[in-house]
């Protein structure tokens, strides 16, 4: 019943290739592209997030036994950063932007529309891993706002009343 | 190859570009430009030139500050001045390829202003626009001119040229340039640069690092991405000038992972600068060797303070210390480090290129230069300007900004972002510099300015800010992780209606113990909003608390919708859009909002035909309505007896 602790707990295990991790090598590639250096550890983890879309369990494990640094403290910088992220996402990442010049325009009318439509919260993933909901503090074109980022994609003077349209066109 | 040969080849580039007859389209292609779709400009225009077989050159640059009229496109035909045009759809470029490069019609209806030598008919000088006109380009030199992915385009613009100074003289003699300048810091607190630099250069060890902080975190400001995204050769070649001066062989750009584009050109720029021979070993020719290394943020506030901005460098948790030791003295992995915000290193190299005389006739006594600020909110002209220090707010909101949108009241002006404070209207005759910015009890921050108008809740803005800083304090220390959560649980009860008589006070002795108290300086300055709105609109805060009512119809616990039964005609669009299905009716019969199962998203009033206006938002008012859905022409006949006219 252990593994059914809910939020981001890990555990030890009992070494990296346990079943069901099939991006061992991946997670090797890239430790090895920093040589193992420890100050490179923040870098390091953004990498595997970049390719694995997320850190799993298993991968903050690898870096901890293969770079030999704590696992305690692996998991303390993937904490940290918001950019980390513990859990599976969808698809396609929609990040919210709720900076002052967004927010004083309507940001959280706009997200909450989204919230609606999706029916999640932000900071969740739809059940079918499509899309995932997640607020910046400012993406820097507050001239436009509000603005949400979609993949990459910038909508910029976005409404309520967009935003069906907008995430229809999404697979 | 020698200085002088990279720089004549960079220049008969340029001259080659501008002698040539083919027409040169410039599209603005930053961040701000591509939120506002100029990318499929872009495509449009590279594919009306294939269909007509016209052979233009085409340059994608940075920002040119005008973000409210994005994207801009700017067509140079030989022998003219450049022609730039504003609110760009793939449709008018289309026209304007036809009208303009085809027919030799410059469509004066669809341009902004014209830049460069020579006028055209009907269309005014870009830069005796009103939003241009006071300001002044030192760090924004470059932006919206050059192509930030070409160095031989900075080149060509007296880039480098600050170095080629910098490394024939002594770095003393480099460190005095800039204390002619009277440079302060542009990320926010003011140190003047030169004295930094002295401290660094005089501390004890022979390995030292410089730092450029991009962690641009406050948001509602861009100035930073702005500058990396359309000029970062000016801020790369402040580093060197700045490592050359402190004796430093190695550097870090730390840039948040939020400007993907920003890190994209930088890296660009740093593999060009290694080909010149900008960067490794030997620079230049000369005994001077440095090598830059962009390190990305993982999304934390607070690493835009420089001692958790270096544990985040080395790998770690990025949480604050206490100071001393100042990073001067021990910085990055201990050794003695200098760092400087990305505005402050991009004015360095312009000091270098034109002399600190030059930049100190700018300015105030104090506050000497210019600035740059991004202007957002509730303002016409909204975008990233650069003002010379001591122009006053009135003259940035109403002379650059062009005022306030929809003839609404001004209310107030954010700067500083979360670390500083609202100001009033009172204020707006204010001039920009540090000390009366940290006099009236904001500060001048890296350079976010919020406009709010009438229909902005300080409460609500003081809510806003302090769940941003509670959300990004990092813990380390009592003051700013319990207090800032304490501040915001009262801000949150006041903004819900339950405020009690004393929080005001509660809140102003809190918000001192987190100012005075804390580690760092996000703890140091995370009441600065709260402490301001209350200064100067302690109305607000006494209506939400006493008469339960947000003035500015902001706050949701304490608004209602309703639809007035006199000027409803039935008409369904609001009942049809309500997300919560609050609203009974039908077809003529008038609405009515369930207040109870109303989430007040307000989207009946944003859908309501403005020839019928018959939903209002208010707060402490009661608006009688029927019961039921009762036919339209009924509430008709009820109105003209209320009004005894009959």
């Amino acid at each position: 019943m252990n593994e059914k602790r809910p939020g981001p707990v890990l555990e030890r295990s009992e070494g990296i290739e346990h079943a069901g991790f099939k991006d061992t090598q991946e997670v090797a590639a890239i430790i090895d592209k920093y040589k193992g250096e420890i100050g490179q550890l923040i870098s390091i983890l953004q990498d595997i997030q970049a390719k694995l879309y997320y850190l799993p369990k298993e991968a903050l494990v690898q870096v901890s036994e293969t770079m030999g640094i704590p696992l305690s403290r692996v998991y303390s910088v993937a904490t940290f950063f918001k950019a980390f992220s513990l859990k599976p996402r969808g698809r396609h990442m929609i990040n919210v932007c709720l900076g002052t010049a967004c927010h004083v325009r309507g940001a959280s009318k706009l997200l909450e529309q989204i919230e609606r439509s999706l029916k999640i919260s932000r900071g969740e993933t739809t059940g079918d891993f499509k899309f995932t909901l997640e607020t910046l503090n400012c993406m820097g074109c507050c001239a436009l706002g509000p603005v949400v980022r979609i993949d990459g994609r910038y909508f910029g003077q976005m409404s309520a009343g967009k935003v069906d349209l907008i995430l229809n066109k999404y697979e | 190859m020698t200085f002088d040969e990279i720089r004549r080849r960079a220049i008969s580039e340029r001259e080659a570009l501008e002698a040539s007859e083919k027409p040169h389209i410039f599209i603005g292609t930053a961040t701000c430009g591509r939120s506002a779709g100029a990318l499929a400009v872009r495509e449009a225009i590279k594919a009306e030139l294939e269909r007509r077989r016209i052979d233009a050159i085409i340059t994608e640059v940075g920002c040119i500050g005008l973000c409210y009229a994005e994207p801009l496109v700017d067509i140079t035909k030989s022998g003219r001045p450049r022609i730039c045009y504003g609110n760009v759809t793939p449709e008018i470029a289309t026209q304007l390829i036809e009208d303009y490069i085809v027919n030799d019609n410059p469509r004066p209806d669809l341009a902004l202003g014209t830049i460069g030598d020579g006028s055209i008919e009907g269309i005014p000088k870009f830069f005796d626009l009103a939003v241009l006109k006071p300001q002044v380009r030192i760090s924004l030199r470059n932006c919206g001119f050059i192509d930030p992915e070409n160095i031989n385009h900075y080149i060509a613009r007296d880039g480098y040229s600050g170095l080629a100074k910098a490394l024939g003289v002594s770095p003393k003699a480099v460190i005095d340039e800039v204390w002619k300048s009277g440079l302060r810091g542009r990320g926010g607190a003011g140190f003047p640069t030169a004295r930094k630099w002295e401290f660094c250069r005089s501390a004890v060890g022979k390995e030292k690092y410089i730092i450029c902080n991009a962690d641009e975190g406050d948001p509602g400001a861009f100035m930073d991405r702005d500058l990396l995204e359309g000029d970062p050769h000016s801020v790369l070649e402040g580093m060197l000038i700045g490592a050359y001066a402190i004796g430093a062989a190695e550097g870090y750009i730390y840039c948040r992972a939020e400007y993907p584009l920003a890190i994209a050109r930088l890296n660009i720029a740093l593999r060009q600068m290694r080909e010149y021979g900008l960067l490794g070993d030997s620079i230049l020719g000369s005994d001077f060797s440095f090598d830059i290394r962009i390190k990305e943020g993982a999304g934390a506030f607070v690493c835009g303070e420089e001692t958790a901005l270096m544990m985040s460098i080395e790998g770690k948790r990025g949480m604050p210390r206490s100071r001393p030791p100042f990073p001067a003295i021990s910085g990055l992995w201990g050794k003695p480090t200098n760092i400087n915000n990305v505005e402050t290193w991009a004015d360095v190299s312009a000091i270098l290129q034109r002399g600190g005389e030059w930049f100190a006739s700018y300015g105030t006594e104090k506050s000497k230069g210019t600035k740059n600020f991004s202007l957002a909110g509730k303002v016409r002209c909204t975008g990233l300007i650069e003002v010379p220090m001591g122009i006053t707010i009135r003259q940035i909101v109403y002379g650059i900004g062009g005022g306030i949108p929809g003839d609404k009241k001004f209310k107030g002006v954010q700067t500083g972002g979360p670390s500083g404070g609202c100001l009033p209207a009172s204020a707006l005759d204010l001039p920009v510099d540090y000390e009366s910015l940290t006099a009236a009890g904001s500060i001048m921050g890296s350079g976010g300015m919020i406009v709010m108008d009438e229909d902005t809740c300080m409460v609500d803005m003081a809510r806003y800010f302090l769940t941003f800083t509670q959300a990004e304090s990092c813990g380390k220390c009592v003051p700013c992780r319990v207090g800032t959560r304490q501040m915001l649980d009262i801000l949150e009860r006041v903004s819900k209606g339950d405020g009690e008589p004393d929080d005001i006070e509660k809140l102003e002795k809190l918000a001192i113990t987190v100012r005075d108290c804390s580690l760092c300086a996000l703890g140091g300055t995370a009441p600065n909003p709260v402490l301001t709105t209350i200064r100067y609109f302690r109305d607000e805060y006494e209506a939400h608390i006493n008469e339960k009512r947000c003035p500015a119809l902001v706050c949701k616990a304490l608004i209602s919708y309703y639809i007035l039964p006199e000027k409803c005609e039935g008409c369904g669009i609001c009942l049809r859009d309500c997300p919560v299905e609050a609203i009974s009716g039908g077809k003529r019969m008038v609405h009515i909002i369930d207040q109870d199962r109303c989430i007040k998203c307000g989207t009946c009033l944003d859908v309501c035909p403005p020839r019928f206006s018959a939903v209002v938002k208010v707060s402490g008012q009661h608006i009688t309505v029927p019961e039921k859905p009762i036919p339209v022409i009924m509430s008709k006949e009820e109105r003209v007896k209320g009004n005894g006219n009959h």
